[in-house]
């Protein structure tokens, strides 16, 4: 039989309709998988017991031909999605053993559409971080390796991006069909982009954020990482939809998002931001990004110069209010009612003691970050004002929109995937320039997907992003599927 | 707005002259709802420990708040019961401080922009003294838990029951200016909340409490500093928080200290107030607005329907009463000043055979017999023994001359104590006043016949009649009509 792993989510569900094998035979393939890929350190739980039983009952409805939109196939869930008795830690120390009673509204929208679930994702630690490096569980090892001038493979490990590393690296690995992820700056796009896959950050409200382990609440967004557009497509489908128990959902409904993949993106006018072309940009990512405009332009599309004036703004404002919002998201992890605690001689100490010893220095950077912003005399210097150039980064999307663009097209990233260790270590500010590209999108609620485009000179792939109208993630659809169709696939030759 | 544009205010004497005291007020009110303000989760009061507790409440990782509708309702009834501008459009801001008995790191509140903005309360005191007290603003925010000291040697336990309860915060301006009026005012608001049926105004649960700012000046100065006393939780002990803390502040300013704004706290045992934190130990509450949370926004049309169907504040009731009765200002304010009072007195007022006539003397009873006695026995008039309907018979058989207001009385009594229907109760026990004027003449004819001398004087002294009337009333068991027998005395003794 052939390996089931190297199928796509689409391809699968084609062989489980026609009963070319069971999902049972799919998931024991995944789990093999993802027990052979230990040393990439993608997942942080394994639940083959589960999957199986889940499989089974699969398999018993796709026999009586009542199989859901996802019936049988393998997904990888980000550790930052509450997964009712199964362990969700966010990645950190703080949650220790944390068994959630309760499902998030997005991952039991996935089993009512009968998925399956081979296991929990690594990300960074509350999902703040690039390179998945601020994992509790350790950084997860990129599927991509430097191809050295004479074919070898040279130089450290490569991060898969961040904050969602596991899902983007499983996903590229084959160790499952698809994956859910999280975006609050850029952490489906970025890390899709290092692993050469497809990431969709849905419209602000697509997606229920109940029982997601919040980061930044205004900017945090579901979305789903797969080998093809196609596959994120399906995915997506089953992932939205709007939840009463999530004020900030829409109350839209959900379409048929598979249905836009392959439809003719003629006559569709894509803007081209002159502000992306920053300074020092290498000229790969710059001959990526005329490439992409080509191939929609010769699928029909118009291609437009247009001006996103506060682009510059974003990325300080970004890291203005989402660590504020954070700062006040994480209070919750105080030792008193779960997750750890790290005793004291009194109350003070004991919060004290929890916090330091249960949150990663990247979190403890962002909540001091946070913290400081939000306090009296300085929340008009920084909250209040990172508000306003929000406002007007928002004003500048629509400006275009209202002008008849469709979508943008952009680099999703101003640089291929980096070694583990080699950026951030002596200034932050280096690993947060990975969201140049990306925090924009979150900072106006937007869709924006990422697709594989083409490969740097080491031979590590590249992604091109296309950001939407709001809630008109089906354009996305059809003009990644352009650019899909003619960059191929990126497929990560199997080392581990 | 002036509060005491009526007569100059309440001073305090120093030893450097007269000082005035100004108050201002933030109540708390516990919205009465069967669901907290952003979870499903039950409110009733005095449930097991963590019995009323949802994933929400307890700030589990990825839960979110979702508001309860109802609270907003009461919110804005409350706002229109306080004849307040209600605000279409209000913001939801995260306050935040760490403490056991806050789950989220974060009290949801509305910082600077609240669902209700300037209102204002009369105030009735006594000798038919009013005053108007302006309201600043009310905002809607979530309730704290509660920390269990006394059950376990080395730890305190945390119960979150109320945790995420719903809070009115309604904050007046500083109108007032004596403990009296303080007290009044909070008498008042708790009457409102009850009549509008948003706060159940229970203070003995902690449902209704006031933080009480209190500055002193010299009359005419600018404001003095203020010192706010935390969390009183009775009427009596706002006024004795506030006596002692006007006179702490005058001793210190006048012994050449200075008052450092603070918080302090009442302790009932002692009657004073005590430190609790200097302004510079204050928390940096770090408020943003709650991104968890869109704006809350409705349109006029809710608020109109809501308006619509606001029940009879007391002020009204008290206008109504005073039109419809006759009754002094005073006597209308006791009935209406408790809603199950006045729900009481309304009840008499339904069972009564002539309301026109017989209205003003249902109010005398209710307040004079019924809520003396009440008071002696420390009966809430919810538990009072004598019914509504009771009280109307024994007034519309007082109304219709039956009997007179002297066996009324007893009447009553046997009814409190023994209960029973009062005109079965007249027919069986032969209380019926005599009104069959021969019977009364007889009477009249013996006792004159026998007190020639006490004749003679009331020839000389007609006001002696009265001796008379007595005299006839105690022989006939008072079931005579007073004013039949005053008037055959006239004529026997030829007056």
């Amino acid at each position: 039989m052939t390996d089931l792993t190297l199928l796509t989510l689409a391809e699968a569900r084609e062989g489980l309709a026609s009963k070319s094998f069971s999902s049972l035979e799919l998931t024991d393939a995944h789990l093999k998988a993802v027990e052979d890929a230990r040393t990439l350190n993608a997942f942080v739980l394994e639940t083959p017991e589960r999957a199986r039983s889940m499989a089974r009952a699969a398999d018993a409805k796709i026999g009586k031909g009542e199989g859901g939109p996802l019936a049988g196939i393998p997904l990888g869930i980000k550790d930052l999605f509450a997964t009712e008795g199964v362990r969700t830690t966010a990645c950190s120390n703080v949650l220790d053993a944390f068994v959630p009673p309760y499902e998030s509204t997005v991952t039991s929208q996935l089993w009512r559409d009968d998925a399956v679930m081979l296991g929990k994702l690594n990300n960074d630690e509350f999902a703040m971080g690039s390179s998945n490096e601020t994992s509790c569980f350790g950084p997860v090892v990129n599927p991509w390796r430097r191809a050295g001038s004479n074919g070898a493979i040279e130089g450290t490990p490569l991060v898969p991006g961040g904050s969602s590393g596991g899902s983007a690296a499983a996903v590229a690995a084959n160790l499952c069909l698809g994956a859910t992820a999280t975006d609050t700056g850029g952490s489906i796009r970025q890390p899709a982009s290092f692993a050469g896959i497809v990431g969709i950050k849905p419209t602000y409200g697509r997606c229920s954020r109940w029982g997601i382990v919040a980061f930044a609440s205004s900017l945090d967004q579901a979305g789903p990482v797969a080998k093809t557009v196609r596959d994120a497509a399906i995915l997506m489908r089953s992932m939205s939809g709007h939840d009463p128990k999530d004020t900030t959902s829409a109350n839209l409904p959900v379409p048929d998002f598979e249905a836009s993949v392959g439809k003719s993106v003629k006559g569709m006018k894509i803007g081209i931001p002159k502000e992306y072309r920053m300074d020092g940009m290498p000229d790969e990512i710059e001959k990526l990004w005329a490439q992409g405009a080509d191939w929609l332009k010769a699928a029909g599309a118009e291609l437009v110069d247009i001006s996103l004036p506060h682009t510059k703004y974003a990325l300080p404002a970004y890291y203005i209010v989402a660590p504020a919002e954070a700062s006040s998201n994480l209070a919750r992890y105080d030792g008193v009612r779960y997750g750890l605690r790290a005793p004291g001689r009194n109350i003070a100490e004991m919060y004290e003691n929890t916090r330091a010893e249960g949150f990663g220095a990247e979190v403890r950077r962002r909540v001091m970050i946070g913290t400081y912003v939000l306090s009296a005399g300085y929340y008009d210097a920084y909250y209040l004002r990172a508000q306003k150039v929000r406002t007007l980064i928002k004003k500048d999307f629509e400006d275009c929109f209202a002008k008849g663009v469709h979508a943008i097209l952009t680099p999703a990233t101003p640089s291929a995937a980096f070694g583990i260790g080699e950026k951030g270590k002596a200034d932050p500010v280096e690993m947060y320039l990975n969201d140049i590209f990306t925090v924009t999108v979150n900072m106006a609620g937007l869709p924006g997907i990422a697709v594989p485009a083409g490969k740097d000179a080491q031979g590590l792939p590249l992604g091109l992003q296309l950001i939407g109208r709001p809630f008109d993630e089906e354009t996305l659809f059809s003009l990644g599927e352009v650019v899909e169709q003619a960059a191929g696939r990126f497929v990560a030759a199997k080392w581990w | 707005m002036n509060a005491s544009a009526k007569k100059p205010s309440k001073l305090l004497r120093g030893a450097t002259g007269d000082w005035e005291v100004v108050i201002g007020m933030e109540i708390h009110a516990q919205v009465t709802s069967n669901a907290k303000l952003f979870s499903g989760a039950a409110t009733a009061f005095g449930g097991e420990p963590n019995s009323q507790v949802s994933l929400v409440d307890a700030a589990m990782p990825g839960m979110l708040p979702v508001i309860n509708v109802e609270c907003v309702r009461q919110a804005v009834r409350t706002g229109l019961g306080l004849n307040a501008k209600i605000n279409l459009k209000s913001v939801f801001d995260r306050k935040n401080y760490f403490y056991p008995d806050l789950p989220q790191g974060y009290q949801i509140s509305q910082y600077k922009s609240p669902i209700v903005g300037e209102g204002e309360v009369t105030v009735d005191l006594e000798e038919g003294e009013s005053i108007v007290v302006g309201i600043e603003r009310l905002h809607l925010e979530q309730d704290a838990g509660k920390l269990l000291h006394d059950q376990h040697p080395s730890m305190s336990l945390v119960d979150l029951n109320r945790s995420g309860i719903a809070l009115m915060e309604i904050v007046s301006k500083p109108d007032i200016r004596s403990s009296e009026q303080a007290k009044a005012f909070v008498a008042k608001l708790r009457s409102i909340l009850r009549y509008l049926g948003t706060c159940d105004g229970d203070m003995e649960k902690g449902n209704l409490r006031a933080d009480v700012n209190v500055s002193v000046r010299k009359p005419g100065e600018p404001l003095g500093t203020r010192c706010e006393i935390k969390n009183v939780n009775s009427i009596r002990f706002i006024g004795q928080a506030i006596d002692y803390e006007a006179r702490r502040q005058i001793d210190v300013i006048e012994d050449g200290g200075a008052i450092e704004q603070e918080t302090r706290l009442f302790d009932p045992n002692r009657g004073e107030t005590r430190s609790m934190r200097s302004k510079e130990e204050a928390h940096d509450y770090r408020y943003f607005p709650d991104p968890d949370l869109l704006p809350l926004q409705f349109s006029q049309a809710f608020v109109d329907d809501l308006k619509a169907h606001l029940p009879e504040l007391p002020d009204e009731r008290k206008a109504r009463f005073i039109n419809d009765f006759a009754l002094s200002p005073y006597d209308a304010g006791v009935l209406v000043a408790e809603r199950e009072s006045a729900e009481f007195f309304e009840a008499v007022l339904d069972a009564l055979k002539d309301r026109a006539r017989d209205g003003k003397l249902a109010a005398n009873w209710v307040i004079n017999e019924l809520f003396g006695r009440l008071n002696k026995e420390a009966k809430s008039i919810s538990a009072s023994p004598v019914s509504a309907k009771q009280l109307a018979v024994i007034i519309n058989l007082i109304g219709q001359a039956t009997i007179s207001g002297k066996i009324a009385k007893d009447l009553f009594e046997i009814v409190w104590t023994e209960g029973g229907d009062p005109e079965a109760l007249v027919e069986a026990r032969g209380m019926k006043q005599v009104t069959d004027l021969g019977a009364i003449e007889k009477v009249v004819d013996e006792i004159v016949a026998a007190n020639p001398d006490k004749v003679a004087q009331a020839k000389a002294k007609p006001a002696m009649i009265g001796w008379f009337v007595g005299q006839v009333m105690k022989a006939s068991g008072g079931k005579v009509n007073p004013q039949a027998v005053n008037d055959l005395l006239k004529i026997k003794l030829g007056l």
